[in-house]
């Protein structure tokens, strides 16, 4: 198995045993699941394999059913949520971008953490000089580029992802959730969007990256969760796996079921 | 942390180098403030004696605050993305509560903590049906308003209860007096406009309320509580209520068990009339503020100038109408430059 390689290691995330139930439909069943720190993780799996779910309940966005555990380095945690999940230091890029259109970016971008002053007011100055700081330094706008008053709905497709990547760094993540960050991007966009993957390793942080396409996802990890109709159906080293090996593999879990 | 560039530095032809234009980002303030003045203006023209004479504006300085302040809180709900039409209700029970508390023989300021806590708690309930279970706040507040009218007129056995000036004296004070010549209802507008602006736009529950009513799935993402949101600002609308039904009874020396009825239509035509957007996300209390003293003056107005006052209805339609309009047209305009550019 591959987790010999962090033997005695703790690792920043670890669920045990988690499983997930909407109704009658069991998204996620028994779930085992752990990043190290500085290890970017690949999630793979066909729409509907459980990715999402996954990523929303390490957000704590969803609960596990009982008899699930979440280990936050080490650590058992019985009361997550999201609000827990970002102070302790994971944030998350969403598929749907998780923005809110009619609001101006700076508003966007300390969304559910906004700064307060002593008086417990809203410091609105810093919010919009910070928002202009970051576009400028982490998003290649120059200064005057998109002013933080501007509204999200008026941006492109790169920019609003811009602002969603640069709101999940700002709080100095230690673990960056990606799902499927590069959807809708154009070529040069998600150029981008990979080498900032390539950027969190170097900056000594984990993340987990979900993308459907595999040649995006392949490079950047360092190990692989194959997931299947809610079941890992394999965890793989990169270096233990060439690329057209997992590809014939996640093939003929799609067809069989079994990654064997 | 690592350079990302996301995307090539804008051109400076780009409109987007600039800040967004006055007009838009205060287009339905200055809209609402320039329909104002056009009005008044209007009323000077036509009935000069009238609308020169301080008088008028002591008489509407007096009732317009009666629906201002609770269209002012019913702003937040707006920008939720709900509604809520319970309050008239609210108003009449949270004010039987003080009458039943004072009767009792217990003191008056303890009658006011119980009828704000009334309205605390139709709130409560409101926001609670809402949020949780994800009722529609147009279906459930309907319900609800006849919950608690129905609650009041048992209460009250369908009787009134007179609140003289020699039985209350402080009470009259608070709700009915004037000080330095300005009728004290118009300060209590001004000091909720001032008070519920600072909540809006400067505290975290404020930025919530706007974020929970762009797009809730995203704020609760975000890790922001969509029910404490919901809930608070309907618990906000219940206590404001108490507070305008206090003050509807002491500035008519009585308390009717009808207390509320009326109040509807004009306070939420305020807050739709001052720019905030029935879609949720966007709105302003500056604007219902004014709003509320715009559908007051037409009230006073029209009556004062002479005109038949079957004319009221007309001309409170057609200023509704025009300026809810004409804002959308601005908006759109507004929002077709800004993404092409142009």
């Amino acid at each position: 198995m591959p987790d010999d390689a962090h033997a005695g290691r703790v690792p920043v995330i670890e669920l045990r045993n988690v499983s997930k139930t909407f109704g009658e439909v069991r998204s996620l069943a028994e779930i085992d699941f752990a990043v190290y720190p500085g290890e970017i993780v690949g999630l793979l799996g066909d729409n509907g394999a459980g990715k999402s779910t996954l990523v929303k309940t390490v957000m704590g966005y969803h609960r596990p059913d009982p008899g699930g555990e979440i280990h936050f380095e080490g650590k058992q945690i019985t009361d997550w949520s999201v609000a827990r999940a970002r102070g302790l230091g994971i944030e998350t890029v969403y598929q749907e971008r998780a923005l809110c259109e009619k609001q101006p970016i700076w508003r966007n971008m300390f969304m559910g953490r906004e700064p307060t002053n002593r008086w417990g007011l809203l410091n609105v100055k810093r919010m919009r000089s910070e928002a202009a700081r970051l576009m400028n330094e982490h998003m290649g706008f120059t200064s005057a580029a998109v002013h933080p008053e501007n509204v999200v709905a008026t941006m492109s497709g790169g920019e609003k992802q811009g602002v969603a990547i640069t709101r999940a760094l700002y709080f100095d993540a230690r673990l960056v959730i990606l799902d499927e960050p590069t959807m809708g991007l154009s070529l040069t966009e998600t150029r981008k969007t990979l080498d900032f993957v390539e950027g969190i390793k170097k900056a000594g942080k984990s993340a987990i990256f979900i993308d459907h396409n595999i040649f995006h996802v392949y490079p950047v990890v360092d190990r692989l969760y194959v997931l299947d109709r809610g079941r890992v159906a394999g965890v793989y080293n990169r270096s233990e796996i060439t690329m057209d090996e997992l590809i014939e593999r996640l093939y003929r879990v799609a067809r069989s079921g079994s990654i064997h | 942390m690592t350079e990302i560039v996301i995307d090539k530095p804008i051109k400076a032809t780009d409109n987007r180098v600039r800040p967004p234009s006055v007009m838009r980002r205060y287009g339905s303030q200055l809209g609402i403030i320039g329909v104002g003045l056009a009005m008044w203006a209007a009323f000077v023209v036509m009935a000069p004696t009238v609308f020169l004479d301080p008088d008028i504006y002591s008489a509407f300085a007096e009732t317009t605050p009666l629906f201002a302040v609770i269209a002012l809180a019913l702003t937040f709900v707006v920008i939720t993305g709900e509604i809520d039409l319970s309050f008239p209700s609210i108003m009449a029970l949270g004010t039987a509560v003080f009458c039943l508390v004072v009767q009792a023989g217990m003191p008056q300021w303890l009658g006011l903590v119980a009828g704000f806590a009334t309205g605390a708690a139709c709130g409560w309930l409101n926001g609670t049906l809402i949020a949780r279970l994800n009722i529609p706040s147009l279906v459930i507040t309907i319900g609800t308003s006849f919950l608690y009218r129905g609650i009041e007129l048992i209460l009250m056995n369908g009787t009134g209860v007179p609140l003289t000036q020699d039985k209350y004296p402080a009470m009259q004070l608070i709700f009915n007096s004037h000080v330095f010549g300005v009728p004290v209802q118009s300060l209590w507008a001004v000091l909720f406009a001032v008070v519920l602006w600072v909540l809006l736009n400067r505290t975290r529950f404020g930025a919530h309320v706007f974020l929970v009513g762009d797009n809730p799935t995203s704020s609760r993402l975000m890790g922001i509580n969509v029910v404490w949101v919901k809930t608070g600002v309907f618990m906000l609308v219940g206590v404001v209520a108490v507070f305008a039904g206090l003050m509807t009874s002491f500035v008519g020396y009585y308390f009717w068990p009808t207390t509320g009825d009326g109040f509807l239509l004009n306070t939420i035509a305020s807050v739709f009339l001052g720019g905030t957007s029935v879609f949720g996300g966007t709105g302003s209390i500056v604007g219902s503020l004014v709003a509320a003293y715009i559908i007051g003056a037409i009230n006073a107005g029209i009556v004062s100038a002479g005109i038949n006052a079957f004319y009221t209805q007309l001309c409170f339609g057609l200023v509704i109408v025009l300026s809810v309009v004409l804002q959308t047209i601005i908006e759109r305009r507004v929002r077709r430059q800004s993404i092409t550019g142009r």
